[in-house]
């Protein structure tokens, strides 16, 4: 279908053209498959340190005793959850504009990942919050962004997977990412907005305002295994939809006849 | 360019008033959930009072949603939608049409019944007026939400329960202004930060869905 | 070292439950994930190839048939 894109004579189209060849899933099918496991292994390799420091180097919080080191896996999770629901309204409107496949599947490889830190992130969160302030669930302003959050991930998933024709359902998530990202200042402020009005003083969620700098290591540490645990599992759960998708092409037929040798 | 506005906004009107039967059933949806709560939470009046806001809000909420898949369905069931989106007009327009129609067909019944009903829960009169506007400006911004919602789950099997999920998130900042608005009226700090917001929002939702609905449609009848 | 003994470590100040619980729900998510992802790459490696020889009309250039064999 499409070939080497080596064939161009002039400059100018020739470098255009170099970078829009990752973009050709043929292309980034290959690319994933080898940064994958890197990926993998980066990801190990810090959650091993992160957690050694986290559990062995870093102080017992004056606070809050030993309860904090659950911040190691919660916050990491919060924050990759809010990226991954940006980097995939990035991939729908760059797909939506540029109407290139792979965006659409890199965006749909990214949700699964993304509601499972979602969940992670709410699920800490309540074993935190049960010896820290008595309760597991406060309908505090960041817990219940973070669960809407969790729901607009429900529904991207829930969409693309109920359209069969994988055009529409490529769009159609597209659009529903975007406007979930449009919405989620406007949720985050109204329910802010709604707290300040309902909850009166109960609890503050403030962290302790002197964290220990082995303790943020950590944290930094544990942020970034699981940004790389991100790249591993999308790159190899985008190349199954890639191999799915691209099924009618030569270069597909050869890589199955490559896996059918090996297996 | 009102032409074709008023012309789809006449159909659509003229359609409803047809199968009249079909928007009571909206309404009496809302009536019968607002009645069912003081079973749920016991009849108290105090507390009755207290929850008055959000259950008729609820209420409302819920009414819409049950309503709009009915929005493109019977259009795209008769082969409409596809003429109207051949059509020259902008796709934004006739949408926008098409969500006004629906609104006062489905929404305004609900808006008018609400008074009646907080009554029911013994809420003070003042507040109605409060209760009212919050319902008028807030109820248009859950149908032109739910119309990009009813547009991307046009015409699949799961589409009833889907469009749920896909709405429900993004009804919720509505939510918490509408029934705020009545709350902070009732709790003496005045309603009309929360009026506004929901007027600003109602022009951004006005502004921002028909264009994100029309994509929505083009997308499912390619 | 904050630790005097591994009780002391796994008691974590009397919040054990609650800090591995959530380790622990962490550690069976990822793993659950990685377990489908991967699981995913092998059955759809299966199922092309499965597909290619019994439908092979379902694979050829511009051929859209979408019957699924499990």
């Amino acid at each position: 279908m499409m070939n080497g894109t080596e064939t161009e004579t002039e400059d100018g189209t020739k470098r255009s053209r170099s970078l829009l060849r990752f973009a050709a899933p043929q292309v980034f099918y290959p690319i994933a498959g080898r940064l994958a496991p890197w990926f993998a292994w980066l990801a190990a390799g810090l959650c091993v340190a992160g957690l050694w420091i986290g559990f062995f180097v870093a102080p017992t919080d004056f606070q809050q005793g030993e309860v904090y080191r659950v911040i190691f896996i919660h916050v990491p999770a919060a924050w990759m959850s809010m990226f991954i629901y940006l980097i995939m309204a990035f991939w729908a409107a760059v797909g939506l504009v540029m109407n290139t496949r792979l965006s659409f599947m890199m965006a749909q490889a990214l949700a699964p990942t993304g509601a499972m830190f979602c969940f992670v992130s709410l699920w800490t969160g309540a074993l935190w919050g049960r010896p820290t302030w008595g309760t597991y669930w406060v309908w505090d302003a960041r817990l219940t962004s973070q669960l809407l959050l969790l729901f607009l991930y429900l529904g991207f998933i829930a969409l693309t997977q109920a359209i069969e024709d994988s055009r529409r359902s490529d769009r159609a998530g597209a659009i529903i990412a975007l406007v979930g990202a449009v919405n989620v200042p406007i949720i985050y402020f109204s329910v802010q907005w709604w707290n300040t009005l309902h909850q009166g003083a109960s609890v503050s969620l403030t962290r302790a305002p002197s964290m220990a700098s082995t303790m943020l290591v950590g944290m930094l540490l544990m942020a970034l295994a699981a940004w790389a645990y991100t790249f591993a599992v999308s790159f190899w759960r985008v190349r199954s939809l890639i191999l799915e998708r691209e099924r009618h092409t030569e270069w597909v037929a050869a890589e199955l006849d490559e896996q059918e040798a090996r297996a | 360019m009102l032409g074709p506005f008023l012309a789809v906004l006449q159909r659509d009107l003229t359609l409803a008033w047809r199968g009249r039967a079909d928007v009571l059933v909206t309404l009496a949806f809302f009536v019968i959930v607002v009645c069912l709560f003081p079973f749920g939470v016991g009849a108290e009046t105090n507390q009755l009072r207290a929850i008055a806001p959000g259950v008729l809000w609820v209420a409302a909420l819920l009414s819409t949603l049950l309503s709009l898949h009915r929005l493109f369905a019977q259009d795209h069931a008769d082969g409409t939608l596809e003429q109207l989106l051949l059509s020259p007009e902008p796709t934004a327009l006739w949408v926008l049409a098409k969500v006004l129609a629906h609104w006062i067909v489905t929404g305004l019944p609900l808006v008018i019944a609400a008074p009646g009903l907080a009554l029911l829960f013994d809420v003070e009169q003042g507040a109605l007026g409060v209760l009212v506007l919050s319902l008028a400006l807030g109820s248009p911004i859950l149908a032109l939400l739910g119309a990009v919602g009813a547009a991307l789950t046009l015409g699949l099997r799961s589409g009833g329960v889907l469009l749920a999920l896909l709405v429900l998130p993004l009804f919720v900042p509505v939510l918490i202004f509408g029934a705020g608005a009545v709350d902070s009226h009732l709790g003496g700090t005045g309603a009309t930060a929360h009026l506004l917001l929901l007027g600003g929002g109602l022009l951004g939702a006005i502004a921002m869905t028909p264009f994100a609905c029309a994509a929505a449609l083009r997308i499912a009848m390619e | 070292m904050q630790w005097t003994s591994w009780s002391a470590f796994w008691d974590m100040g009397g919040a054990g439950p609650f800090v591995w619980g959530s380790y622990a729900v962490t550690a069976v998510l990822v793993a659950l994930e990685l377990f489908f992802v991967l699981r995913r790459r092998k059955e759809t490696v299966r199922r092309l190839s499965r597909l290619r020889r019994v439908v092979p009309s379902a694979i050829e250039p511009g051929g859209a048939v979408k019957e699924r064999i499990e």
